[in-house]
């Protein structure tokens, strides 16, 4: 199981609470690039052999594995297809988002 | 201890005693020394550091600045082409906010070649967000490096502790090495702020837009304008502990002048003997070597001139299309504060053109026979 | 719904680096961080320089790796490496793997000089070279890993790249360096396998990894990781290992190396090229896959290398 880290927006009110230097203190978890989203992966887990090819190749570490089944987090999936084109069964299609 | 030694050997001292733990350098004439003493220190362990012989000065800077941010203490020293070089990185150095320690050999530019003093190396540094120590001696060149390291690391700003080519960087004087126990009571060890460890996974340096860039820089300026006080301060806790003041400028025989002569690097003694021969002859002269010119002292500067009647600012450097560069600084230190007092910008010795006593004794007398300066730039010793 | 059989994992679950990066949709360069951090483990420290991924991490105050980063100057990956490694070690921890994370542009080109100075003295570093084939985070401009007959901004179709790719994994095997691989996101094992056993070498040790850029490439997000096995399997960037600069071991041995037009037709940066032009860039690549295979072959034992 994937731990879901917090996703949280930094605010600083003054300079004060700059640090002295261009220095993260938080993840990007704040951007949820699934916005980017035209289409959408959906995945027809009837067919998923559970192989983990998906999971593996997801350049946004956003399929993650929940009772031993891939899962995809809309928040961040960008649409990029690879998961679909990669997954053996094709059991993966890209629709069109409703927008 | 009192030891004769040159004055690049005077910043290797400086670098040893300050326990340096990373160096990166490359030489360059009229530098070289100081690597050579310090690849000795480290090789017969003297100093307990690592040097890394890089290819460059860029990457001697980017070396230091990785060490830096680590959390090491590291030094470096260049010149003229060198330092140029590593323009890029003293940006980053001090936007990085990372205390590097280095020291520059005055020389001129190419081309044409010329390994003589000249300062328009460092001082195309001006606004690189470093701090900048201008030499006089020797034994001044040593203690400042160990002050630059205090100063650096509270402020978490870098220094540029600047000698004259050959005449202070090939200079045998006696110089009084302190005892290593007395200097780390004075300089505790780097205790960085910032640091860059996978024990607390930070990036530093990363894409910044205008929503925080702006605040970032804010800061920087806020720490370096702590500094003055902070090089009174710990030049005082040197006086006490050492028995030598280090100051933001040394002021000679101001006090009761009509004209002060305003100069910085070695030609500062060179001024003095100017200074004596002239009160001989009735003038009352005297003169202000500026030491540091970033942060530049303009409180000090101002009070120091305060009673003068006239100011002669000697540069041995040039900003093209405009005037010597402490000319312009001293002008904008006064303006506001103190406009009816003329000033004189003379520019000599550009390239190690000689700058004897008697050249002192030309420009006091042009300065006392003209009201005000009738051109902006006095040239001394052109062949014309 | 619950299954019984268990997910496979080819790679360790553990992520180091987060979702919300800013690259573009399928790229190649984020899946390689992904899998070479997988491979190091917490204990690193990048040194990145300008490079997409200076882009792809983040913006201050926010980061997408859960490691480290030094973003650098442009030029200076591999001796800002060997700087944090000292600094590290003067401070106690001789632990930390420091890894130099650049471009082709920042490796081939601009950091040429400081990572080969970095390699003459055998710094103890990780340099990792993720190579999209040209200076994308400027808008796709060719750089010396452009491989001929590519379009980039800078060289226009009426005027694509004339010259090869440079041959930088020849460059660093001349510095005779503990170790170098080439690897391609296309086989994430033995990516992950690479980076593995690179962090436990001494000395500057030199990754090479393939990472198509749809958005340079003209190419289909989704077509990536086949970009990326395809290279492989056509020979024209083939996978092995470099030890001492002597010892060559080919990691993907091909059974029928494939020809190369399929791979220049899906894309775009390709479209332009005449018959004639890929007829000879095929020639180009044959030539090349026969000197490696004959390096491979000549290599002498490890144990016969002098170190
Ligand atoms: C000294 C300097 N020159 C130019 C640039 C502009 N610049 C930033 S990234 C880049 C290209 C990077 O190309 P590459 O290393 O291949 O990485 P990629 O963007 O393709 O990931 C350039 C030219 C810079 N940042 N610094
Ligand atoms: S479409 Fe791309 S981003 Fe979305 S889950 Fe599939 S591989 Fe990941
Ligand atoms: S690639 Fe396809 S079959 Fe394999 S785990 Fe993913 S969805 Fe299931
Ligand atoms: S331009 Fe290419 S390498 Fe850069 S982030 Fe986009 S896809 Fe990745
Ligand atoms: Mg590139």
């Amino acid at each position: 199981m994937r731990k879901k880290k917090r996703a949280q927006k930094i605010v600083f009110k003054s300079e004060k609470d700059v640090p002295l230097m261009a220095m993260s203190t938080g993840t990007m978890l704040h951007n949820k690039t699934g916005a980017w989203r035209n289409i959408k992966p959906v995945i027809d887990l009837d067919n998923c052999i559970q192989c983990g090819i998906c999971w593996k190749f997801c350049p946004d570490v956003c399929i993650f594995v929940e009772d031993e089944l891939p899962v995809i987090d809309y928040d961040y999936c960008k649409g990029c297809g690879i998961c679909a084109e990669e997954c053996p069964t094709k059991c993966i299609a890209m629709v069109e988002e409703e927008k | 201890m009192k030891k004769v030694i040159m004055g690049n050997h005077a910043l290797s001292y400086g670098a040893m005693l300050g326990r340096t733990q990373v160096i990166a350098a490359y030489p360059i004439t009229p530098q070289t020394q100081v690597v050579e003493l310090l690849s000795e220190m480290c090789a017969d362990k003297t100093l307990d550091a690592k040097f890394i012989k890089v290819e460059s000065e860029h990457s001697a800077m980017a070396a230091c600045l990785g060490a830096s941010l680590a959390g090491a203490r590291t030094f470096t020293a260049t010149s003229s082409q060198g330092l140029a070089l590593m323009h890029e990185l003293l940006h980053w150095a001090s936007g990085g906010r990372m205390p590097v320690v280095m020291g520059n050999i005055n020389r001129a530019m190419a081309p044409g070649w010329n390994i003589w003093a000249d300062q328009n190396d460092s001082l195309s540094q001006r606004d690189t967000g470093w701090m900048q120590f201008y030499c006089s001696n020797n034994q001044e060149v040593l203690d400042t490096v160990i002050q630059a390291f205090k100063i650096s690391e509270k402020l978490l700003i870098p220094s540029m502790v600047i000698l004259d080519a050959f005449s202070l960087s090939h200079t045998y004087e006696i110089v009084d090495i302190p005892e290593q126990e007395k200097v780390d009571e004075y300089l505790p060890p780097f205790n960085p702020q910032l640091k860059i460890t996978p024990d607390e996974p930070h990036a530093f340096g990363g894409l910044t837009g205008p929503e925080h860039y702006f605040e970032l820089r804010y800061k920087l300026q806020k720490e370096m304008e702590k500094a003055p006080a902070l090089i009174e301060e710990t030049g005082k806790e040197y006086e006490k502990m050492f028995g030598r003041y280090l100051g933001l400028v040394d002021e000679y025989r101001c006090d009761d002048a009509d004209i002060i002569l305003i100069t910085s690097g070695t030609v500062g003694s060179t001024a003095r003997v100017a200074v004596e021969e002239l009160r001989q002859e009735g003038i009352r002269v005297g003169n202000l070597r500026i030491k540091v010119f970033r942060p530049f002292p303009f409180e000090i500067v101002r009070n120091i001139v305060k009673g003068a009647e006239k100011i002669a600012v000697v540069d041995r450097n040039i900003s093209y299309g405009h005037h010597g560069i402490f000319y312009e600084e001293v002008k904008s230190a006064l303006y506001g504060h103190n406009n009816s007092v003329p000033i004189f910008g003379f520019i000599a010795g550009l390239g190690g053109r000689d700058i004897t006593p008697s050249t002192f004794k030309e420009i006091t007398n042009l300065a006392l026979k003209k009201k005000r300066p009738e051109e902006e730039i006095i040239w001394i010793g052109v062949k014309r | 719904m619950k299954k019984e059989k268990k997910m496979a994992f080819s790679l360790p679950e553990e992520e180091l680096m987060n979702s919300g990066h800013l690259a573009c949709q399928g790229c190649g360069a984020a899946l390689a961080m992904r899998y070479v951090l997988k491979a190091l483990g917490q204990k690193v420290v990048l040194c990145i320089p300008a490079c997409c991924w200076s882009i792809i991490d983040g913006q201050f105050p926010y980061s997408s790796l859960d490691v480290p980063i030094f973003h650098c100057a442009f030029e200076t990956a591999a001796v800002s490496a060997s700087g944090v490694k000292a600094g590290l070690e003067m401070v106690g921890d001789t632990e930390t793997t420091v890894v130099a994370w650049a471009g082709d542009g920042g490796t081939f080109d601009i950091g040429l000089q400081a990572l080969s100075a970095v390699a003459e003295r055998n710094d103890n570093i990780l340099y990792v070279c993720y190579d999209n084939e040209a200076y994308m985070n400027t808008g796709i401009q060719r750089s010396s890993a452009t491989p001929y007959g590519a379009w980039t901004t800078t060289t226009p179709v009426k005027h694509f790249k004339e010259r090869p790719k440079k041959d930088i994994d020849a460059i660093m095997a001349a510095h005779r360096i503990p170790y170098i691989a080439t690897a391609s996101i296309g086989y994430p094992e033995d990516l992950f396998r690479k980076a593995k056993k690179a962090k436990e070498i001494e000395g500057t040790r030199f990754l090479h990894i393939y990472a198509p850029c749809p958005t340079g490439w003209k190419s289909r997000p989704e077509d990536t990781i086949k970009l990326a096995r395809m290279v492989v399997q056509n020979a024209t960037f083939p996978i092995y290992e470099i030890e001492w600069g002597e010892k060559y071991t080919l990691n993907i041995k091909l059974k029928e190396k494939k020809s190369i037009s399929d791979y220049l037709k899906i894309q775009g940066r390709f479209r332009h090229l005449t018959k004639k032009e890929i007829a000879s860039m095929q020639e180009e690549v044959d030539r090349k896959w026969e000197r490696l295979l004959s390096l491979v072959n000549s290599s002498r034992e490890k144990d016969q290398i002098p170190s």
